[in-house]
Order: structure tokens, then C-alpha cells, then sequence
């Protein structure tokens, strides 16, 4: 059994049809074909599937798709504009805040969202910020670093 | 000069980065090829046993599944490591939990979660060992029903897969001056110190995609394997068995990789050949891709250890000499446990002067899943032992622990334990003084020992001294004969051409910055190819902190070679501009149509080393470390945190600052997890806590500031002075961290992981009830040494 779902994914109407239950992380990668959302553990721990749905941070491996019919979603496809990076990815490019990259995604999402509630964030509001983004590589240190420059450069716009 | 001349040592872009944060990376899992199929696999669900039957359920149409049986494999059934007792897919009898039985493939991924429930296997089961003791015992006890593992023509004997004696001297002298040394000593110290098993945990699960050609009659004649790997040639070499092929008809090429440690490094020969058998069976490319749980549960981590010390020292504190013994649990297969071992044997006695050393080590069988690599391999076990003895000694002999090191340190022209000359710069006094220096340790020391008096905070300081080889051990990279080749593009730009593999430590951009230094070009210039088998020659597994410096000095010769060539027909001139480059490239491709210039691996000082007696020089150089770690320990939940860390090292030559700090810092938090978190919950062999719920690493709310000192010597083996680093944050975080807890609650714990409730069970067993400020707990209190300490 299938439903009709629609979604506005970065700015885009798009309409799918799939089984209710099917992990909102499935639909992006299968049925839209945005990679960019990676898997990590499928159940919520990780962050790596995290994208933004109605402005706030949700594990699309969590969201069953119906529950995101005719929600407003942004994926790490949709925070560059026409290849132009956004100043966050910029930062972690410079700033060492992505080693393997499978994290990274999620982690820049995250940094979205934290920078939208805290625009100058502590580094206690950052390190509870992203605690639901699991990194194995950096030792976060360099990730860090990576939101403060971002914080920094987006309040001297 | 130019501005390219002084590349390396700066901090360029990641070459991949761009893509990566843009979300455009493509991992294996976000490829699909026409036509692609779905793997899975059907594991045991026992420990040990015969495979009686196998039945497939009724209700499900197997005639849309390819299945493949150990029958079905068209070469050997072996997973080729250092031997092949490793089946490909278990035939009559499964030696660990969740080992490979039957392959499925369906064009529906949602089919095979009911296709691997369909399939039930009947054993006659055998009992099983599970633990070290249990291996060692049915070996002392010959209980011929626990003699899981036969022995090997590579040495291995029953339950022991490799066994290893070094001695500092000849044999007979050493155990002579050891003899002396002991009758000598105004203190025996000895101690027994536990490491458990660790899981990689990258971010990205193990997965590839399998495909496979075949002739009219049906014969398999090529494989190709795309996926997330450290090594693509070990791959090959696992193909060329298991189909009874020639390695030019194995293809392997590595996909964009979400993280490895080691974890990486000698799986993909198991998964990778499982697609590409399962592809041989549909016709269609396969793609496998392990759950969590499964990737957890199925395949390797960090060899859990047992290492006992003896040490003779007098009463000022000199070292006259040790025995140690190491016991690894290496699973049911020898997989790469030797070569664990045998690093873990050699860093044993650390960065100290010891007149004389015997090393006793073994790696014992087990019924758990095989026990692989991972980041350290080996020494992180060994450095735990050595570095929290050394506390021990130091309260035995009531010396400062940083003193009772400083005394003992190896420093240049001294030799290490298997005889190397350290003829390289050597300064462990000048590293350890700056750890202190940077970490404000005699000043927190006095601070905390004031106020954990009237405090259920117990705030403590501790160091760990060590060092990590660079590279394959003694002859390894002479066998290896790693090549690497640089051609020209069309375009004139500059390729590397590789099978060293980037997994996030920044392979990519330290190999184009060390062409682009060479070449005198902007670092933008020059590309560095996929791995490709078919493409890119053999340059090594990516492995043992050896990238950087063998395989970044192959590029620098490389490039040297190809700049010359250039100047010789071309007539580039010295301090050429990058414009006469390209003009330079431009021409020669014109007139010859191609350049590609291919170098192979050269010591750059002779290497004597002796497999057989462990004596020689073990690694071209060393990378040498000071850690101290600042924790506090909560007496009313029991809970232990690191509070500050200082990581001060020497690696060579900083290739790329930003890269170089991220690996210093990804490794110290892998070591705190190590040390205080990530706790392997085995049952009858199986681990139970296979998910990222209960098994727990740290989080960007868990870890401290981790601040990074780094000293800069030149070392020659590397390209313009730099050596390896990537191992060797690994090896010193866990004993600095129980080292500061001792320090903090005068409570010695001598086992990893360290969770609450060991501390709550120990602070518990001295004081009744124990809400801390009690007597016992005071830091002043002798530990629990003194029954094992003679005068």
C-alpha cells in the first residue's frame, strides 16, 4: 500500500509515492535521489541523517514518511546556493571540520539550526548543539572551531 | 623562491573537501548501477559447531534469490591474510558468532530481511573458549574438546596463533643479566594491566559493489569490486584465490570512505568477495551494505590483551630490567593477529632504557569473531601497561612519576630494546618539560591535592610517555616495494597515481602538496587519481602511520624524476616559473604523446632487521609523545571525566597544521573512548551491545579541550622531514587518563574500559559508605601495590 506524500525539499514541490512507514532518509536518497543524507546507525543516535523539516533538526531516519506530508524539508543539497558554498561549509572547509565527510552533512545541518537559535553560541551551547552528531574522526575540536569562524562571519555581514 | 617552494608545512584546502561539504561525495551506498541486486548474509547464530542441515523455508519463492554456498566458490575457500585458515564462507563448521555461512541476493533489498529469516541451520554444537584464560587452560589442561585452533606452518601452535620471545640481547646473556638484575634491585615491582576489545565505529558501515563477467561456458574470467576500503590491492589478492584468477582480471577501486582505523583494512577482503561471488551467482552487480547492528556484531575490532609486568629498579629510581608477557585474544582466525602482536611486542618497553628486556608475547584463539586492526594495532595495549606500571614503580619507590621517567628516557645514540641505534634526534626530557609546562601540571597538582580534601570531586594530573614506529615493521616496506608513478595530463596538470587511499586523514592533499612543492606549481594544479587497481600501481596498504612519510617520499622522488625529465628535453630551467612548467609539459606531450615516471621504494638508510630474533631496526623512525591528562572523578556518581588534555609530540615535519592537529585530536578522543567509555559486552562470543545505544562513544559534549603541542624535527625518511603520525595519539590517552585517576582518588585501576561502575565497585571495597573525603580516599594514600612490591 501506497500513499501520496508531498514535500517542499529545499524550496522545491515534490510529490511521492510511497509505503506510509518508509523512512523519510529512503525517500530523500531513493525516491529523490538526494545523496547527500547519509546513514549512520538507522536508529537515531548518530545525526548523520539529520536534515532540517519545518526549521528544526530531525533524524530522517526516524520520520516515517507520512509524517513529513507537506512539510517544508532543507538537505545539505539545499543549504548551497547554485554551487556557491554557504558560509558554514566554507567554514568546516577551512577550518579542518570534515575529515572523512560522512558526518559532515548532518553536522553542517546541525550548525544551521544551532546558529539560527544562537547566533553567537558559547562553546557550551555548540558542544551541546551538535552532541546529537556523532563525529569519529576530528575530536570535534576542528568542528568547533569551524561554527565559532562561522558564528563570527556571519554577525560581521 | 617561489611561493610553492614552502607548500608543505602549509594548511591547503582539503582536495576532496569541497565535495564533501557540499554533500556531493559519492559513498559506495549512494552509487547504483544498472540492473544492481542486493547482498546479504546468512550467519551463524552459535559460537562453535558442525552444520548439521540447512532448510529454506517453504513459504518464500527462493527462485527470485541467487544463493551462494561455500561449494559455490569457483577458487580457494580461504580470506587470505598472513595464512588462509579464514573460510570464505563456513563449509562444515563455524568457529564464531555471526561467521558467513550462505550468501543471498535479491533485485529487492526489502526482500532480504525475510529471505535471511527464512533460512534456518541446524548445528551439532561444540563447546567454545571465550576468554584468554579459558584458550590458555584447554591448552595446560590438553582438553582436546577446547582445542578450537590446530597451529599453522606459520608458527601457530593449539589455541595460539602466533608466539613471539624478544630479548635486548643474545638470549642466554639477557636472561643471565636479567637473572642479576633482580637480585640487584632494591625493588621488584609487578603488575597486570587489561585492555578490552574497541570498535572502530566509522561513521560509514562496511559496504561494497560486486560484479563479475563471465565466458559462454559460464567461467568466471574478471571481478571488479567497487567500495569503502584502506587497501585495494589486499583485496586483490583475496579475489585472485577466491575465484582463481590473475590479479589483472581482480579490479578494485576505492569509493569515497566515511571513516576506517583500521577497521578497513582487512574486512573488504570478506565483504568484497562476498559481492563479487554473489554477483557471479545473479548475473547482475551486487550491492552489499552492513546495518549497524550487523557491522558491529560481524566484524573486527581492537585485540582485547593481557599484559603482565616485573621490573627490577633501584632505589633511585634507574631500571635495571623487565619481563613482560602479552597475551592478545585474537578471535577464531589469525587474520592480521602476528602483525598486531608483533608491533605490540616491540612497543612494549617504550620510550626507556632498559639494560636488559625479555618480552614474551602471544596471540590466542578464541570463539569470537576475528580480532583485526585497528588504529595503534597492538601498541595501544602494550603503552597501557608499560604507562600505568610506570606509576606503580614510581609510588613503590616514592619518586614523582614524571621523575621516575626523566631518569630512564632513551635519548639520541642510545639503542631501543631490539638493538636499533637511535642515530635521529631523540628528546623525550625536552617533550616531557613542555607537557608540563603547557598542561600547568605542578601548579593543578598542588591546586588539586588542596581542594579534593573537602571535596566528593577528586580532581587529579597524569602523564604517559611513548613513542609509535613509522611504518611496516623491520624488512615490511622492503617487501612491500611500494611504486608510485606521476604522469601528465592532457592538460599538463600533474596526476598521482596511487593505491593509498583517503579516509579522512588528508592522504589526498599531503601527497598533492608534496608533487606541487616538488614540481614548483600551485597545489590546485595537481590531481591525484582514484584508486583504481587497473589504473594506479601498488603503493601500499594505507596502514601503519607509513602514508606520509614512505609513500609522500615516493612522491617527492616521483615528481623530482619527472621534473627532470623535463628539464633534460625540455629544457625547463631551474627555479622555473608554473608557467615554463606547463609550457615545459605541454611540449614534451606534444613530441611524445605521453609522460608517466614510476618510482619504487628505496630505504633511505640500510635496514637490518631480524625477523626471527626481533632484533634489528624495527621501524625507520619513531614519532615520540608526552600526554597529560587532567580528569575528575564524581564520588557521588562514580563518574570519571577528562577535564583538560595536552597532547605534546614530535612527528617529523608538520606536512599540513590543520590536518595534522585534527589527527592528534581525533585520536586523543578515540583514546578517551577507549579509556572510559566503549565497553564490548561479549556473551558465549557474541557481542551484545551492537548498536550506538549502548555502546558509547564520546560526544562533542564528553571531550575537553584537547590542546596540541607539536615539535618539529626533521626526520629523513620522510618527504621534506615529516614522519608518521597517525597512529600515535592512539597509544597514550588511556594511561595518562587512569593515571590521573589514580592520581585524583588513590584508587589504581589497571583495566579498560573504566565505567562508573568499576570505580563505584572499588571506591566501595575501601571505604564503607564511600561519599568521598574519606580517609582512604586521600591522595595521599599508598595503593594497592605494596603485596606485589619487595624491598
Amino acid at each position: 500500500m501506497k500513499s501520496t506524500v508531498q514535500l517542499t525539499v529545499n524550496g522545491e514541490q515534490r510529490r511521492v509515492d510511497v509505503p506510509p512507514m518508509k523512512r523519510l532518509l529512503d525517500v530523500l536518497r531513493e525516491d529523490l535521489h538526494l545523496t547527500g543524507t547519509k546513514e549512520g546507525c538507522g536508529e537515531g543516535e548518530c545525526g548523520a541523517c539529520a536534515v532540517l523539516m519545518n526549521g528544526e533538526l530531525v533524524n530522517s531516519c526516524l520520520v516515517p514518511a507520512l509524517q513529513a506530508n507537506g512539510a517544508r524539508l532543507c538537505t545539505i543539497e539545499g543549504v548551497s546556493t547554485e554551487g556557491h558554498l554557504h558560509l558554514i561549509q566554507r567554514c568546516f572547509l577551512e577550518n579542518g571540520g570534515a575529515q572523512c565527510g560522512i558526518c559532515t552533512p548532518g553536522m553542517i545541518l546541525a550548525t544551521h539550526h544551532l546558529l539560527d537559535k544562537y547566533p553567537m553560541p558559547t562553546l557550551e551551547q555548540i558542544q551541546e548543539g551538535l552532541a546529537g552528531n556523532l563525529c569519529r574522526c576530528t575530536g570535534y575540536m576542528r568542528i568547533f572551531d569551524a561554527v565559532q569562524k562561522a558564528a563570527e562571519a556571519q554577525h560581521a555581514l | 623562491m617561489s611561493e610553492h617552494d614552502n607548500l608543505v608545512g602549509t594548511s591547503p584546502l582539503r582536495k576532496e573537501g569541497r565535495a564533501k561539504v557540499l554533500g556531493h561525495a559519492k559513498y559506495v551506498d549512494d552509487l547504483s548501477l544498472s540492473g544492481m541486486w542486493h547482498g546479504a548474509t546468512v550467519r551463524s547464530a552459535i559460537a562453535r559447531g558442525r552444520i548439521r542441515a540447512v532448510h529454506f523455508a517453504p513459504e518464500i519463492d527462493w527462485s527470485e534469490f541467487a544463493i551462494v554456498r561455500a561449494s559455490d566458490i569457483p577458487g580457494e575457500n580461504t580470506i587470505v591474510h598472513l595464512t588462509k585458515d579464514h573460510p570464505c564462507l563456513a563449509a562444515q563448521e563455524v568457529n564464531h558468532p555471526e561467521e558467513p555461512i550462505l550468501l543471498l541476493a535479491h533485485r529487492e533489498k526489502a526482500a532480504l530481511l525475510a529471505g535471511v529469516a527464512g533460512v534456518q541451520i541446524e548445528y551439532d554444537e561444540l563447546p567454545g573458549v571465550f576468554t584468554i584464560e579459558e584458550s590458555e587452560q584447554a591448552v595446560a589442561n590438553n582438553d582436546v574438546e577446547r582445542i578450537i585452533w590446530e597451529g599453522s606452518e606459520y608458527g601457530g601452535t593449539a589455541n595460539c596463533f602466533k608466539q613471539y620471545v624478544l630479548y635486548s640481547g643474545k638470549a642466554s646473556e639477557t636472561e643471565d643479566g636479567l637473572a642479576a638484575a633482580f637480585e640487584a634491585a632494591d625493588y621488584i615491582v609487578e603488575g597486570e594491566y587489561h585492555t578490552g576489545a574497541q570498535e572502530q565505529l566509522y561513521i560509514e558501515t562496511n559496504g561494497v559493489i560486486g560484479e563479475c563477467e563471465k565466458d559462454d561456458k559460464g567461467n568466471v574470467t574478471s571481478v571488479c569490486v567497487q567500495g569503502s576500503m584502506q587497501c585495494p590491492y589486499y583485496l586483490v589478492h583475496a579475489l585472485t584465490l577466491v575465484f582463481n584468477l590473475p590479479q589483472e582480471k581482480c579490479r578494485v577501486i576505492q569509493t569515497e570512505t566515511g571513516g576506517a582505523f583500521g577497521g578497513k583494512e582487512d574486512f573488504p577482503s570478506v565483504i568484497g568477495s562476498h559481492a563479487a561471488l554473489l554477483a557471479m551467482k545473479c548475473g547482475h552487480p551486487v550491492k552489499m551494505i552492513y546495518d549497524r547492528a550487523e557491522d558491529m556484531a560481524a566484524t573486527t575490532k581492537r585485540h582485547p590483551s593481557r599484559t603482565r609486568h616485573r621490573t627490577a629498579v633501584t632505589k633511585d629510581g634507574t631500571l635495571l630490567g623487565c619481563e613482560i608477557e602479552i597475551a592478545l585474544d585474537g578471535g577464531a582466525y589469525a587474520t592480521l593477529s602476528p602483525v598486531v602482536l608483533s608491533r605490540a611486542t616491540i612497543h612494549a618497553p617504550g620510550p626507556y632504557k632498559w639494560p636488559f628486556v625479555r618480552v614474551r608475547a602471544k596471540a590466542m584463539a578464541t570463539n569470537l569473531p576475528p580480532h583485526g586492526a585497528f588504529r595503534g594495532f597492538g601498541a595501544p595495549q602494550s603503552l597501557f601497561a608499560l604507562e600505568r606500571h610506570m606509576d606503580k614503580i614510581a609510588r613503590a619507590i616514592g619518586l614523582a612519576p614524571e621523575e621516575l621517567r626523566r631518569r630512564n628516557f632513551l635519548t639520541t645514540g642510545d639503542r631501543t630494546s631490539t638493538g636499533q641505534l637511535l642515530s635521529d634526534p631523540v628528546d623525550m626530557q625536552h617533550l616531557l618539560a613542555r607537557a608540563l609546562e603547557e598542561s600547568d601540571y605542578y601548579r593543578k597538582l598542588a591546586q588539586f591535592a588542596e581542594e579534593n580534601k573537602g571535596s566528593a570531586i577528586k580532581r587529579g594530573m597524569g602523564i604517559a610517555a611513548f613513542m609509535h614506529g613509522s611504518g611496516f615493521t623491520g624488512s615490511g616496506e622492503r617487501r612491500l616495494n611500494s611504486v608510485v608513478d606521476i604522469e601528465l595530463l592532457p592538460d599538463a596538470r600533474p596526476q598521482i597515481l596511487v593505491s593509498s587511499t583517503e579516509f579522512g586523514q588528508g592522504t589526498n592533499t599531503i601527497l598533492c602538496q608534496v608533487a606541487a612543492q616538488t614540481l614548483r606549481i600551485p597545489y590546485e594544479q595537481v590531481v591525484i587519481a582514484q584508486p583504481d587497481t587497473r589504473v594506479v600501481p601498488n603503493s601500499g596498504p594505507t596502514v601503519a602511520s607509513r602514508t606520509g612519510m614512505i609513500v609522500g617520499k615516493l612522491v617527492e622522488r616521483a615528481s623530482t624524476r619527472l621534473v627532470d625529465t623535463l628539464r633534460t628535453d625540455c629544457g625547463l630551467p631551474l627555479n622555473h616559473t608554473p608557467e615554463q612548467f606547463t609550457t615545459a609539459a605541454l611540449g614534451y606531450l606534444e613530441r611524445h604523446g605521453s609522460l608517466r615516471c614510476s618510482v619504487r621504494y628505496e630505504p633511505v638508510r640500510p635496514v637490518v632487521w631480524d625477523d626471527e630474533l626481533f632484533q634489528g631496526d624495527a621501524y625507520p623512525a619513531y614519532a615520540w609523545a608526552v600526554y597529560v591528562a587532567e580528569v575528575a572523578v564524581d564520588l557521588n556518581t562514580y563518574s570519571a571525566s577528562v577535564t583538560r588534555f595536552d597532547a605534546a609530540q614530535e612527528v617529523g615535519r608538520i606536512m599540513h597544521p590543520v590536518l595534522a592537529k585534527g589527527q592528534i585530536e581525533g585520536g586523543v578522543a578515540q583514546g578517551i573512548g577507549y579509556a572510559l567509555y566503549e565497553k564490548c559486552v561479549w556473551k558465549d562470543g557474541r557481542m551484545m551491545n551492537n548498536q550506538m545505544t549502548n555502546y558509547i562513544m564520546p560526544t562533542s559534549a564528553d571531550l575537553p579541550e584537547i590542546h596540541v603541542h607539536f615539535e618539529e624535527v626533521p626526520c629523513v625518511h620522510g618527504p621534506s622531514g615529516a614522519k608518521g603520525i597517525g597512529e600515535l595519539p592512539m597509544d597514550g590517552p588511556a594511561p595518562a587518563i587512569l593515571n590521573a585517576i589514580e592520581n585524583a582518588t588513590s584508587l589504581s585501576f589497571n583495566s579498560i574500559p573504566l565505567l562508573p561502575e568499576d570505580i563505584f565497585e572499588k571506591a566501595n571495597a575501601f571505604t564503607n559508605p564511600a561519599h568521598g573525603g574519606s580517609a582512604e580516599l586521600d591522595p595521599d594514600r599508598q595503593g594497592e601495590f605494596l603485596p606485589e612490591v619487595n624491598a
